[in-house]
């Protein structure tokens, strides 16, 4: 009897390495697509100069040039973006009891798609007069982010307040979620509808999110944000574990519920607000992400929420890079991409798999 | 004594559900909490561990009342399983080890680990701890929440409607592991419940609510064939088989 349960902890280890080797994989392979990636695009470098460049010599000007100052950003910034949105997934997820549940799904980047074109409409960020090389400019791009950023907040602190008035349930919050969603995209529809031409292709340039877009201190401060969620999001792993077990259970186990779900919405939508502010709205990730991670190594969230990082991360990243160099000489924006990957991987997902 | 609860009072937005409740429980024994449907035998569970917090009313477990500990003291002391136990992709192993949640810092350690083991051996778990839990039966999974209340390591389990929803080998199974432990082990229980008969068959107390308080409070010498009409408003005959006490409705 005690071999045979000796047995049980060896197997149980065995389980839980399997899915740290998962993760480590995933990680690895992360490192070969960033190479990769950076190697690729108009200009070819070969790897092993990339690899050397980023080691800190110098091989060619330009190329240091093309490496520090616009590959690596985008490669970064997709890795910090597609880190963020799935983190955000994952909890929702969770907190939600709902595999639908995503930034996506709660209407906050309708929200902050309609705070970017409220912007370029009523405050005039967009674009008064194009010129000939860049079609569209949108003028003061940081109110453009200051603007959809707050009305991504706004529209969680609205599902927050329901929440908070009829109880902090999930049901509550996703169907507000998907209330505010369809207000903020009737919104936008009017403010297109008294656009003119620019104004609206400044709009819907907004609504591409593209990696491109952020600078170093942009990408620094994403990237703030996302390490501090991340952080949270792992010391409360057991909790979302227990929430996982029901709401009864979790509470049984001394998990106060209500405020694991509150404070998980308002870092979840924080994390959304501030990538979609900057980037634009890339969607899908949020929400395929963890799944992908959760078929490879189950929904204990101890392993889950690493699992889902490197999941977004490499999803992303590898979107972005074919986003770049697929159709050249244009760059695609990524969220093209993920939109078109996103919905048959999903219904893949759906089909092929267990319950969601 | 383990267990004293003196005055519980509780509402329901401002509706009275519970008054007076007035019970205590030793070491080693099990109560079963009866009544017909909506009475509140499950608000008065979840009483007993502050999901639900009375307006008035002490719960005093060990000599301190549940009701100014914090919550994650409350599941150190108190494991309670709920009616419903939802899966997860998650193995029977990690859901029993999620019992350690009260008691851990940052991380499982080895005796977390060994205590599981023991929770598993003891429940003779071990062909499901590896399986996920989103592919056990009901039965399966029912046990896993008792392994998972016992993980907490706690002086007193509540278990809400053990037995509902389940066949008859898994009701014996159950409640068979329940009263191994309660007789074996420094742990008492109380148990919502709607057979009598497993009632009889296993608990030691029984305590019948109606109307939001307690109709009659004993051991089974004082369930009467009287209480039962009163309380579910059924007549019912009280016989005795191989010294089991059985109900049978006339």
């Amino acid at each position: 009897m005690s071999s045979e349960a000796g047995d049980i902890v060896s197997r149980y280890k065995e389980h839980t390495a399997k899915k740290v080797s998962y993760i480590l994989t995933g990680i690895l392979l992360l490192f070969l697509v960033v190479v990769y990636s950076i190697s690729t695009g108009s200009v070819d470098i070969p790897p092993l100069d990339v690899v050397r460049t980023l080691a800190g010599q110098s091989i060619s000007p330009t190329w240091d040039s093309i490496i520090w100052n616009i590959r690596l950003p985008q490669v970064l910034t997709a890795i910090v973006a597609g880190t963020g949105l799935a983190i955000s997934g994952v909890v929702m997820q969770s907190i939600l009891r709902n595999p639908l549940g995503s930034p996506f799904t709660l209407g906050i980047s309708n929200a902050a798609a309609f705070g970017a074109a409220f912007s370029i409409i009523i405050l005039g960020a967009g674009s008064t007069s194009s010129n000939v090389g860049t079609a569209v400019i949108i003028n003061n791009p940081y109110v453009t982010t200051i603007s959809a950023f707050v009305f991504a907040m706004i529209a969680t602190a609205v599902i927050l307040m329901f929440a908070k008035l009829r109880g902090t349930t999930p049901e509550v919050m996703i169907l507000i979620g998907v209330a505010l969603g369809s207000l903020f995209t009737a919104g936008t529809m009017f403010l297109q509808y008294f656009a003119d031409d620019v104004q609206l292709a400044s709009m819907v340039f907004w609504t591409f999110g593209d990696t491109s877009r952020a600078n170093w201190e942009e990408l620094g401060l994403i990237t703030v944000i996302v390490v501090i969620a991340f952080v949270y999001f792992t010391l409360n792993r057991w909790k979302y574990n227990a929430i996982d077990a029901g709401d009864e259970t979790a509470k049984g186990l001394g998990v106060n519920v209500d405020r694991v779900r509150l404070w998980g919405m308002i870092w979840a939508s924080f994390v959304t607000a501030i990538t979609v502010a900057f980037l634009g709205v890339i969607g899908f990730i949020g929400l395929i992400c963890p799944h992908m991670a959760r078929r490879l190594i189950g929904d204990d969230h101890r392993f889950l929420i690493t699992g889902s990082v490197v999941m977004g991360a490499l999803l992303l990243l590898c979107a972005d890079t074919v986003a770049r160099v697929m159709i050249q000489p244009y760059q695609l924006p990524v969220a093209v991409l993920t939109a078109f990957l996103g919905a048959p991987t999903f219904i893949y997902l759906i089909l092929k798999g267990r319950r969601i | 004594m383990i267990l004293d609860v003196n005055g519980v009072e509780f509402d329901y937005r401002s509706k009275e559900v519970l008054s007076n409740i007035k019970f205590h429980l030793q070491k080693n024994e099990i109560l079963a909490i009866l009544g017909p449907n909506g009475v509140g035998k499950t608000t008065l569970l979840k009483c007993m561990n502050a999901i639900l917090k009375p307006k008035s009313g002490t719960i005093m477990i060990e000599e301190q009342d549940v009701l100014k500990l914090e919550q994650m003291e409350i599941a150190r002391r108190l494991g309670y399983v709920p009616q419903q136990c939802e899966s997860a992709r998650l193995t029977a192993f990690d859901a029993i080890l999620l019992g350690r949640m009260p008691h851990i810092k940052w991380n499982i350690s080895t005796g977390d680990v060994m205590l599981v083991e023991n929770v598993i051996k003891r429940l003779k778990l071990e062909d499901l701890a590896l399986r996920y839990i989103d592919e056990l039966s009901g039965g399966e999974l029912q046990k896993v929440g008792i392994a998972r209340a016992l993980a907490q390591n706690p002086k007193l389990l509540l278990l809400d409607e053990p037995t509902s929803s389940l066949d008859l080998r898994n009701q014996l199974d159950i409640l068979d592991i329940v009263r191994d432990v309660v007789k074996k082990e420094d742990v008492s229980a109380i148990m919502t419940m709607h057979d009598l008969n497993l009632a009889f068959r296993y608990a030691d107390k029984f305590l019948f609510l109606k109307n939001g308080t307690i109709f009659a409070a004993g051991s089974i010498a004082d369930v009467s064939p009287q209480v039962i009409e009163e309380v579910y408003g059924v007549p019912v005959t009280i016989q005795n088989y191989q010294n089991v006490s059985v109900v049978i409705p006339v």
